[in-house]
């Protein structure tokens, strides 16, 4: 395994997290955890219509889920929420831009997955009223 | 003393490379590497004298029955005990269940279960269970900021309630080797039973049940040079033959009626079905192997270790080490984290040099919120460890600096 997982973007946007925080009055929110390392990523979307206006995350683990997540938050901004609750693994990973064995894929993979927590809770709350 | 290299000879995955680089094993409070004559042993056993046990009267029942009964007897004679109170279990977790669940039905409402916030979550989950059906507690003892167990409050929170008092001899992330002898003593006042997870320490230091007094002691084949899926419970013969029955089935009975069953001796009433035969035998086979090195000098030589380790451990500013730094009271575990950098993380860069840590909560994430971290980064050490892994072990760290650009 190559160390070039941690690339320059991936340590600064580890360092220098982008979107980092809470939203007040969030539309829609969801947190999980990677049990197996501790990893824990949380998101924050604002919703308009049908597209993401505005996301935050919070969190805590390794470089490669918090890059992940940071990376993520620049990229589902203005997304349509339909798209952003189907992004394809193949996509997430593409989106990191560095190879990873299956066992950091899954550091990798968990603010997709928290991501599309969020939006399915929003979805299932306004189907349901 | 003992010679780590001729020792690391015996082990064939030491021949393995990761990366192109000789495998540098840090990992074995996790699981330790197993040496050729135990490996060996399990296929002589399949190869030589195959078959179930005690239900046969042909040549290779007899054998297989003979081999694994050999087998209980080496691991009794290795901590002090009779065959009798060998138990074969999967693991030290099941262990701990067994008890935990033949236990449970004694427990009333308002008892209490007394261990500690270092624990293994195998050493608290099953008293969760055990007392939440009945209503009775489990209370925590808690640690004092060197990472040693706080007697005093531990002395105070036994009562005429506690009926068990369990605690792991060393901590698989502090390291921490807790006064076994004065919690035992303190717990009979009361009347209360004793458990003591073992799992980290009757691999590395001479045990012996019937000098520590306990009621129960657990540990894992694979921690100690033998295979996965073989552990042992070891308890009191006049407390087994009290305790009701754990899995029933096969081997387990003396008699079986429509009406009812009468069960049989120890430690057969405990062991329903097939156990892992040639499990237990590799387990001889790993005692034989101890036994040739002696308790002491594996103790001697880790302590070394981690002393070592621990002081150059301390040339990189920006590691914060758990647990105590007097090594006699202290095990061949070293748990740290690098400011900045996820202990999977540095896990990661290591592994990238060959090196093998553990990284995470190290299955004690009450211990890790007492710290006031998520994980850890944890070497541990065994008999094949030398100083000159200890020193990989800290250029790695810096190249985890480098990497990480901090």
């Amino acid at each position: 395994m190559s160390l070039e997982m941690y690339s320059e973007v991936i340590l600064d946007h580890f360092k220098n997290p982008r979107n980092f925080g809470n939203l007040d009055n969030a539309s829609a929110h969801a947190k999980d955890l990677n049990p197996a390392c501790g990893d824990v990523v949380e998101m924050f979307l604002r919703i308009e219509g049908s597209k993401i206006t505005e996301v935050k995350f919070d969190g805590q683990g390794c470089a490669i889920s918090q890059a992940s997540a940071s990376l993520l938050t620049e990229r589902v901004r203005e997304m349509e929420i339909e798209r952003a609750a189907k992004i394809p693994n193949e996509e997430a990973a593409e989106m990191i831009g560095v190879q990873l064995s299956p066992m950091r894929l899954k550091c990798a993979l968990l603010p997709f997955k928290v991501l599309k927590l969020a939006v399915l809770n929003y979805l299932g709350k306004n189907h349901g009223t | 003393m003992i010679d780590p290299n001729v020792i690391k000879k015996d082990f064939p995955i030491f021949q393995v490379k990761i990366h192109d680089k000789p495998v540098i094993y840090l990992d074995n409070a996790a699981t330790v590497q197993r040496p050729a004559s135990v490996i060996n042993s399990i296929k002589e056993f399949y190869e030589t004298s195959n078959a179930n046990v005690a239900r046969t009267v042909h040549t290779l029942g007899e054998k297989a029955t003979k081999a694994y009964e050999d087998a209980r007897k080496k691991v009794a004679d290795f901590i002090g005990a009779l065959p009798e109170e060998i138990i074969f279990t999967r693991n030290a977790t099941e262990a701990i269940n067994l008890v935990a669940n033949c236990l449970s039905g004694e427990l009333k409402p308002g008892d209490e279960i007394l261990t500690t916030v270092m624990e293994h979550h195998s050493n608290i989950v099953p008293w969760q269970l055990a007392t939440k059906k009945v209503g009775a507690a489990v209370k925590y003892a808690d640690i004092l900021p060197d990472g040693t167990l706080h007697k005093e409050l531990m002395w105070h929170m036994m009562n005429n309630r506690t009926k068990l008092v369990t605690f792991t001899h060393v901590s698989n992330v502090l390291g921490t080797i807790n006064p076994v002898k004065d919690i035992i003593k303190a717990a009979n006042e009361f009347g209360a039973l004793t458990l003591i997870d073992a799992a980290q320490s009757v691999p590395h230091m001479p045990i012996n049940v019937k000098e520590l007094d306990c009621d129960f002691l657990v540990f894992s084949g694979h921690k100690m040079l033998g295979p996965t899926g073989i552990g042992v419970l070891y308890g009191k013969k006049e407390i087994l033959e009290q305790m009701p029955p754990f899995l029933a089935g096969g081997e387990m009975i003396r008699e079986v009626t429509l009406e009812k069953t009468t069960y049989n001796d120890l430690p057969h009433k405990f062991e329903a079905g097939t156990p892992n035969i040639a499990g237990a035998v590799a387990l001889g086979a790993a005692v034989d192997y101890l036994k040739g090195i002696g308790m002491d000098n594996v103790r001697k030589h880790e302590q070394e270790l981690t002393e070592y380790a621990l002081s150059r451990l301390k040339e990189i500013p920006q590691l914060e080490i758990y647990g105590p730094t007097d090594v006699e009271i202290r095990g061949g575990v070293v748990s740290f984290n690098i400011k900045g950098v996820h202990p999977h993380d540095v896990a990661q860069i290591l592994d990238s040099e060959g090196i093998a840590i553990r990284s995470g909560h190290a299955c004690a994430m009450p211990l890790m919120k007492k710290l006031g971290v998520e994980s850890v980064c944890r070497a541990s050490f065994y008999i094949y460890n030398t100083k000159d892994d200890v020193d990989a072990l800290v250029k790695g760290l810096l190249k985890v600096k480098a990497v990480m650009k901090i």
